[in-house]
């Protein structure tokens, strides 16, 4: 086997695992070499799971020497947001909140993941409670883009991202509630998919919007994404809003191309706004999708210029509420006070930091008396007509089509004192969430700075099997194979 | 026009003990984010019912069965303070005279 193990696709390393060419523990190695030669630079990781990554590569060996097949993901290095609970293993949230919290159980993504034989390295970084664009809002400090240090891998769930771009995991999980799959996938240059609301359990995700969050995977490709989904999705009696059907059935039309693919372009959101080198590998996509055979136009769907509007009103009434639960009473920090109200006040004071402590005042405000039915009532009528429109465009195409964000990735520091602008950068991926439906990224290019462009598409709730499909189409098509120089474990 | 929020009211109802620089400098900054997220309001949406929820689901139901619940020691291990199998908390009423 020639070049570094850290830098397979999954579908790569089953095969080597397989073969005997390569073992879960020297698979394991390569990616801590990779993560001890990148994380002082990069940050991807706020926890290093050591004993537990080496305990779970080395049953996938004895399972492999046995003449055992525990699946697609056996002996696999992944990366998990800090936002999932892991029995015994700290999770934080990115939060000062809680520090040192050593969960009692492991979320239901966590466990089927094990069950799946695969090797978690650790908990990745984040934007505290899954609030923000740029992962700058970690209580921890900054992870940074594997394509140039000095600007922001996105957010929130920047450190899977970067873990995934930079070979220090081979596929990891995230959370996306407006857009933090897709959005930092497309700035590191990988593949983020937000699946259909309901189709992955939540239950031990933090909950951030209850009515919007959704857990997801990053991988370098359309493949390694889908091995990821058919290992995460499917009912758990845990989570009462978990989708109770089938979960779609999307490996046999994976590969069947773009002809006769019916895709749409949003007018609202493939226009004026977006960098012109985002804009022109935009366009050089959709060009290539119509010249192998899709049919494309395009479609005006005018609630989209509001659903930025009703999602920052949405989000953050419902943060307000589920954060509640952190009071300094069953968990987390907890500061003196003569009262438990002074304790609580105090304690969350303290513990959170200034986005967070933003969305819950934006929310309680929202939410309050006088002033519920003109944000946040208003606001759930918008997300009404964001889910009509959808359905009215999806009755005439298969797929809509977007650029992921509408710039490339933004330089550290550039966003953090304006919450307005930061909040800009989810414009392309919001709807998405209100409407519920899935939504992926796919890279398709870099800027003239080197830095990637991620590709957006969108499809109906349960519409996985089209959606990947076309993604398979697009990353077919723009081939894209270029690596950060920083993904590499040479010490120099 | 950015909103004019009572923030001090706003704080106390999210239990944050805010200091005066933080309630000013919040206040500005949630006024302005009011200023645009107000625009939903310019909307028609007379005869729009709300959303509160993506996909159209009924109460999830289960079997009423004894399950395994999470280890009393291990969730109690994680709390701040806490008086045998209880959570220890500051007095939340006044004493009676």
């Amino acid at each position: 086997m020639s070049g570094d193990p850290a830098d397979l696709t999954i579908a790569e390393a089953g095969v080597a695992l397989r073969s005997g060419e390569l073992t879960a523990s020297a698979l394991l190695a390569a990616v801590r070499r990779r993560v001890a030669a990148t994380e002082a630079q990069l940050h991807a990781y706020l926890t290093i799971d050591a004993a537990g990554a080496e305990r779970a590569s080395a049953e996938a060996d004895a399972a492999f020497a046995a003449g055992r097949d525990p699946g697609p993901l056996a002996g696999i290095p992944l990366a998990v947001k800090d936002n999932m609970v892991t029995r015994g293993v700290e999770t934080t949230c990115g939060s000062r909140i809680l520090a040192g919290y050593h969960p009692p159980y492991d979320a239901t993504v966590v466990a089927r993941l094990r069950q799946a034989g695969a090797v978690i390295v650790g908990k990745t970084n984040m934007d505290e409670f899954a609030m923000g664009s740029s992962t700058e809002n970690s209580a921890y400090g900054p992870t940074r883009n594997p394509w140039d240090p000095e600007r922001v891998p996105g957010g929130s769930s920047g450190g899977s991202a970067v873990a995934v771009a930079a070979g220090s995991a081979l596929g990891a999980l995230g959370s996306d509630t407006g857009g933090s799959i897709r959005q930092p996938a497309a700035l590191c240059g990988v593949v983020g998919l937000k699946p259909t609301y309901g189709l992955v359990s939540r239950y031990g995700l933090v909950a951030f919007a209850s009515s919007l969050d959704q857990i997801g995977p990053f991988a370098r490709t359309v493949t390694d994404a889908v091995t990821l989904f058919e290992a995460i999705a499917g009912h758990d009696p845990s989570d009462a809003t978990s989708y109770r059907g089938p979960v779609p059935d999307v490996r046999p039309t994976l590969g069947a191309g773009a002809e006769g693919l019916r895709v749409g372009v949003i007018t609202e959101l493939a226009g004026e706004g977006n960098d012109p080198a985002v804009l022109a590998a935009f366009h050089r996509t959709v060009e290539g999708l119509a010249a192998a055979g899709a049919s494309v136009r395009e479609l005006s769907l005018p609630s989209m210029a509001h659903a930025l509007d009703a999602y920052y009103l949405i989000a953050p009434a419902e943060c307000s509420a589920n954060l509640a639960r952190f009071d300094g009473v069953r968990y987390g920090l907890r500061l003196p006070g003569e009262t438990v109200e002074q304790m609580m006040a105090a304690s969350r004071r303290d513990g959170f930091g200034p986005e967070v402590t933003r969305r819950i005042l934006l929310g309680t405000y929202a939410l309050s008396a006088g002033y519920y039915e003109a944000f946040y009532g208003q606001a759930q009528k918008v997300r009404t007509l964001v889910i009509e429109d959808f359905a009215t465009a999806f009755a005439k195409v298969d797929v809509l089509v977007t650029p992921t964000s509408p710039t490339t990735a933004f330089p550290i520091g550039e966003r953090v004192e304006d919450p307005l602008a930061m909040y800009l950068a989810d414009v392309g991926t919001i709807p998405c969430n209100l409407g519920g439906g899935p939504g992926i990224s796919v890279p398709v290019g870099l800027d003239e700075a080197g830095l990637p462009i991620g590709f957006q598409l969108l499809s109906p709730a349960l519409g996985e099997a089209m959606l990947l499909r076309a993604a398979r189409a697009v990353e077919a098509m723009a081939a894209f194979t270029a690596r950060p120089a920083l993904a590499t474990s040479e010490v120099g | 026009m950015p909103v004019d929020i009572d923030i001090a009211k706003v704080a106390r109802l999210a239990r944050l003990a805010l200091t005066p620089e933080e309630m000013v400098r919040y206040g500005a900054q949630l006024g302005a984010i009011l200023e645009h997220a107000a625009q939903v309001q310019a909307l028609a949406t007379e005869g729009v019912p709300p959303t509160a929820h993506p996909l159209p689901m009924l109460n999830a139901l289960r079997p009423d069965e004894v399950e395994e619940t999470l280890d009393r020691e291990e969730v109690l291990a994680q709390a701040p303070d806490r008086q045998g199998p209880y959570f220890r908390v500051p007095p939340f009423m006044e004493e009676e005279a």
